[in-house]
């Protein structure tokens, strides 16, 4: 059977070019661990220019994945974020780790696993396109062989991570047999029916999956493994897991939930509201009392989760507008997150550093770096200028207009708990006095790489219309239409 | 004339950007693009005080309407649009924060600690107190109410200074961070009455235009107002919330209280008049006896708190509380006369509380030292900085021919009005408490017998005084000519629905 194998091409290139990068670190050692991450970049940016190709729908392989908007906003968005990672990476590579082809190589492979998340149209293959994100991202937790914490970190997150992708198979056996079927759209047909004598075993599946995947972007109470896995990682790896991971984690969560299970979603509504809770609560309240900056960053990114799972709470019948403002929250909130991870990286490769309490006067010794630092701790804590703001206020009035005001009204306030521990690093950097007056620079590449992460940070904040129209567009794409009787059959109980 | 609103926002986001790209070495050219960015806005803000046609009709002058995002999401036609207007009640503020700023640029000349970024966050703060007044977009009216807070917390922690009080210290991180997170704090209930409207509204748009032009229910009304009521309030300085306001306003250097306590707090009240009472007017109605009553006793405690002060600054802070007092009594009248008083109370404070701050940051950059009990007699050595401090307080304590007068009568006319005859009593008695504060202030610090301890002691600095001498101008202006103030502003508080 012929198939159309160039909708595939970005991630053939990713895989083509991770073995490109393995064989030449083996057979041409002369290449230096630096250039090595900027040719793994290039090859991000290269698959995410290529997936540009494809912007109209295109289902093959029989269903099993389909490449529409959706689709290519998710590629372009992974590839971006894996090629940022590559750059942040060069110089931490060079001076801690070893094997520099292979952790470039698994980058490019969990990207290609997070594609395959956002393309996949029925529950294995978007199952084996995790795995292969997770384990990707298991062992690259790991890679500093000589540190303790990062092989605790890689542990923990490779048995944890294990457990859950049983119960996430779990609940996929579960709906398969409830339905009869894996692919998202017959779910939603068979779900639409008459459901009554099996929804036991579905809410069991449906429980089982939202555990699964709420692991994977680290919902709580599946979030344990992460300020171990953030603060063990190398810290290019915590910039990739709190961005690619979690991202590709909510593409998946908001594809299958609206196209897959939205005519039952006043069984999983709530369910979500209240994860979404907790969520905030935790991340945001343990972030206050943390001292390391990954373990903050770890927590501030809970509570992030919590703002998205927000949104999907409020996803209902015929109403994309909530999938929209979560995706466009999720853009804003990966580009402000790998710029403060950017600046954390080049601070700690001078001074080798990461307590908040260390952070003290990095104003006077890298005015650039602290401003930058600012101004993303600032857009995640809500404020305006800043992609956050904008963001937020949009995430969180979609949900207000879902009959969901009260959920919003937590967001709001957790969004401004956070301010608090976002200030207290501030703080450091500004007012603090240095051990050491030197100056120190930031690197050409990771002046550029922030330099356009900074920009997008205030793009999306100042003029968000033009991502938000692509946004809008692609979640249209996976949206249902309306227009089926089913809609009449699921509409909520009085 | 619509561009000149436009220029309000471009001249201080344009000077921010300026300075950043001027090297940190020549703090001496930042400080000059400071004096022609603040010179700018004062003339830019004369221009739209002046022209703005009181005359002609009520509503909207010079509107200006870019999209910003449509169609997409939740949002209709005209969703978010970048919509700038002024009308009576704004034109006056706008006037105000011109003439504040540039009195601030003139106290902030001296500051040798990192000049270029100060000013960078000075500017940003004004952008947001302009951005406020002139935005008819709810969006756009929270997102500046948000810039204006945004660099309050760096202004006070690096800039300011900490206050011992020998058994404790107030340190500037402390008064930093209080200030921050309950204006944040607040801005959650605001944030969370923007979405309730909205939804309410269902017209899928942000336009205060159209959000205005609908029919709210009730119940609605009645839940949601108290939200912008408190919300807003915070910033207001509305007794019980008002704790940030004393130790925000004493941490924070001279040129960042003035713009704070001058104008900031007036967004807080700006916000519940044309948020909170024009779109919601039965609910404000319905609590208008609650916030009548915390504005009395916001100005009974600031006066009687005031009155306990040895420390200059903490006696302007909490004279501060005390004024916004006035300003949410004349709110909650709810009759032309008082919410003109409100607002006129608004400008009077806003200069009025700002040449405190100048005088009292002139006093303390020489004698280090902010106890009036430890001064005496200054007026010997310091006779303009005594005028100038006199007719800050006189303005302050209502007297004839100031502007503090012209407000504080309007709004007790009002009160009385609305038959609130407890609450304008107790208001006349905090006012007559002010003048007690005010005039022990002036009789311990700077008559009677000279302390010769301060042998050394000098003049202000010629910037302070040209600061001052701004200031003065325009307490004496509406002091003598109020008419230029309530014609601009009665013309547009008529509109508001639920006036009466």
């Amino acid at each position: 059977m012929a198939h159309n194998w160039e909708i595939l091409a970005p991630e053939l290139i990713l895989v083509g070019w991770a073995a490109a990068i393995i064989l030449a670190d083996l057979f041409w050692g002369r290449i230096g661990k630096e250039p090595l991450g900027w040719f793994a970049a290039l090859g991000a940016f290269i698959a995410g220019g290529v997936s540009l190709l494809w912007v109209d729908d295109n289902i093959d392989f029989n269903g099993l994945i389909d490449i529409n908007d959706y689709t290519t906003l998710f590629r372009v968005f992974f590839c971006g974020t894996a090629g940022f990672a590559c750059i942040a990476s060069a110089r931490y590579v060079k001076q801690k780790l070893l094997h520099p082809g292979e952790y470039y190589g698994l980058i490019l492979l969990a990207t290609v696993g997070a594609n395959g998340m956002a393309a996949a149209g029925e529950l294995l293959t978007a199952y084996i396109s995790l795995e292969l994100l997770s384990f990707s991202l298991y062992v690259l937790t790991g890679y500093s062989k000589f540190d303790l914490r990062s092989n605790e970190a890689g542990l923990k997150y490779n048995l944890l991570g294990a457990f859950s992708s049983a119960i996430l198979l779990y609940g996929i056996a579960m709906m398969y047999g409830v339905t009869g079927t894996t692919d998202y759209s017959e779910i939603s047909a068979q779900l639409s029916g008459n459901i009554q004598d099996i929804e036991p075993a579905m809410l069991l599946g449906l429980a089982l999956i939202i555990s699964g995947i709420g692991f994977k972007v680290a919902a709580v109470p599946f979030h344990m493994y992460t300020p171990d896995a953030y603060e063990g990682a190398p810290l290019p790896i915590t910039a990739l897991i709190s961005a690619l991971s979690k991202s590709a984690g909510i593409a998946l969560f908001l594809k299958l939930f609206v196209q897959g299970f939205l005519p039952i979603v006043d069984d999983w509504k709530y369910f979500v509201a209240g994860i979404a809770v907790i969520t905030m609560a935790v991340g945001n309240l343990v972030a206050l009392q943390q001292t390391n900056i990954k373990r903050l960053l770890a927590y501030s990114s809970i509570g992030q989760v919590g703002y998205l799972l927000v949104g999907i709470a409020a996803l209902d019948v015929g109403k994309p507008d909530a999938a929209s403002a979560i995706v466009l929250h999720m853009v804003g909130y990966v580009f402000t997150n790998l710029a403060a991870f950017v600046a954390i990286i080049v601070y700690y490769n001078w001074t080798g550093r990461e307590e908040i309490g260390e952070f003290k006067g990095l104003a006077e010794r890298a005015p650039f770096l602290a401003l930058c630092l600012t101004i993303a701790l600032f857009s995640l804590s809500g404020m305006p200028l800043f992609a956050g703001f904008a963001t937020k206020f949009i995430l969180f009035q979609a949900a207000a207009n879902n009959d969901l005001l009260w959920l919003a009204g937590i967001a709001s306030f957790f969004s401004f708990v956070s301010l608090y521990y976002y200030l207290v690093v501030i703080r450091e950097m500004y007012l603090g006095e240095p051990d050491e007056k030197t100056r120190f620079p930031t690197p050409w590449f990771e002046y550029g790489a922030l330099t356009i992460l900074i920009a997008g940070v205030f793009f999306v904040g100042l003029y968000p219309r033009p991502l938000f129209d692509v946004v809008d567009t692609s979640t249209d794409s996976i949206f249902p239409p309306v227009a089926s009787s089913n809609v009449q059959d699921v509409a909520p109980q009085p | 004339m619509e561009y000149v609103l436009l220029a309000l926002l471009v001249v201080p986001i344009g000077c921010a950007i300026v300075f950043t790209l001027i090297p940190s070495h020549y703090s001496q050219l930042t400080r000059y693009v400071a004096l022609a960015g603040g010179v700018a806005m004062l003339v830019l803000s004369l221009v739209v005080f002046f022209a703005y046609e009181y005359e002609s009709g009520s509503g909207l002058r010079y509107e200006l309407q870019w999209t910003w995002l449509e169609d997409v999401g939740f949002l209709q036609k005209d969703g978010i649009t970048f919509f700038l207007a002024v009308d009576g009640i704004a034109a006056p503020l706008v006037l105000l924060n011109g003439i504040v700023i540039l009195a601030a640029v003139l106290v902030s000349w001296n500051i040798q600690h990192r000049p270029k970024d100060f000013f960078v966050l000075l500017f940003l703060l004004v952008s947001g107190v302009y951005g406020v007044f002139i935005s008819e977009d709810l969006f756009f009216f929270f997102f500046w109410y948000e810039v204006a807070v945004l660099p309050m917390y760096l202004l006070i922690a690096v800039w300011g200074a900490s206050s011992n009080f020998g058994t404790f210290t107030r340190t500037k991180e402390y008064g930093a961070m209080k200030l921050t997170m309950m204006l944040v704090a607040g801005s959650v209930l605001i944030f969370v009455g923007i979405f309730a409207i909205f939804h309410e509204a269902g017209a899928g748009t942000f336009d205060m235009t159209v959000l205005r032009e609908i029919k709210y229910d009730e119940d609605f009304q009645k839940w949601c107002y108290p939200l912008f009521m408190v919300g807003f309030g915070v910033l207001a300085g509305m007794w019980p919330l008002h704790t940030w306001s004393p130790d925000g306003h004493v941490a924070a250097p001279t040129g960042v209280s003035m713009l704070h306590a001058g104008v900031l707090m007036k967004l807080g009240a700006f916000g519940i008049l044309r948020v909170g009472m024009t779109l919601l007017p039965e609910g404000a109605d319905y609590w208008s006896p609650a916030l009548m009553t915390l504005g009395v006793t916001g100005a009974l405690y600031g006066a009687v708190s005031a009155l306990a002060q040895n420390d200059l600054k903490y006696m302007v802070g909490y004279s501060s509380v005390s004024h916004m007092g006035y300003v949410l009594m004349g709110l909650a009248s709810m009759n032309e006369i008082g919410v003109n008083g409100a607002v006129l109370q608004m400008f009077a404070h806003g200069v009025m509380t700002a040449l405190m701050f100048t005088n009292v940051g002139a006093i303390y950059d020489q004698a280090h030292l902010r106890d009036m009990t430890q001064f005496g007699g200054l007026a010997k050595k310091m006779p303009r900085h005594t005028a100038f401090f006199a007719i800050a307080g006189l303005s302050s304590l209502g007297l004839p021919g100031l502007a503090g007068f012209i407000a504080e009568f309007h709004i007790f006319v009002g009160v009385f009005r609305a038959e609130y005859y407890w609450a304008g009593g107790l208001g006349i008695l905090a006012a007559a408490l002010t003048a007690t504060y005010i005039l022990r202030m002036l009789a311990r610090a700077y008559l009677g017998p000279f302390n010769e301890r301060w042998e050394e002691i000098k003049e202000m600095r010629i910037g302070e005084q040209a600061s001052g001498a701004l200031l003065i101008a325009a307490i004496i202006a509406m002091g003598i000519w109020p008419a230029m103030f309530v014609d601009r502003i009665a013309d547009s508080v008529t509109n508001i629905p639920g006036i009466s």
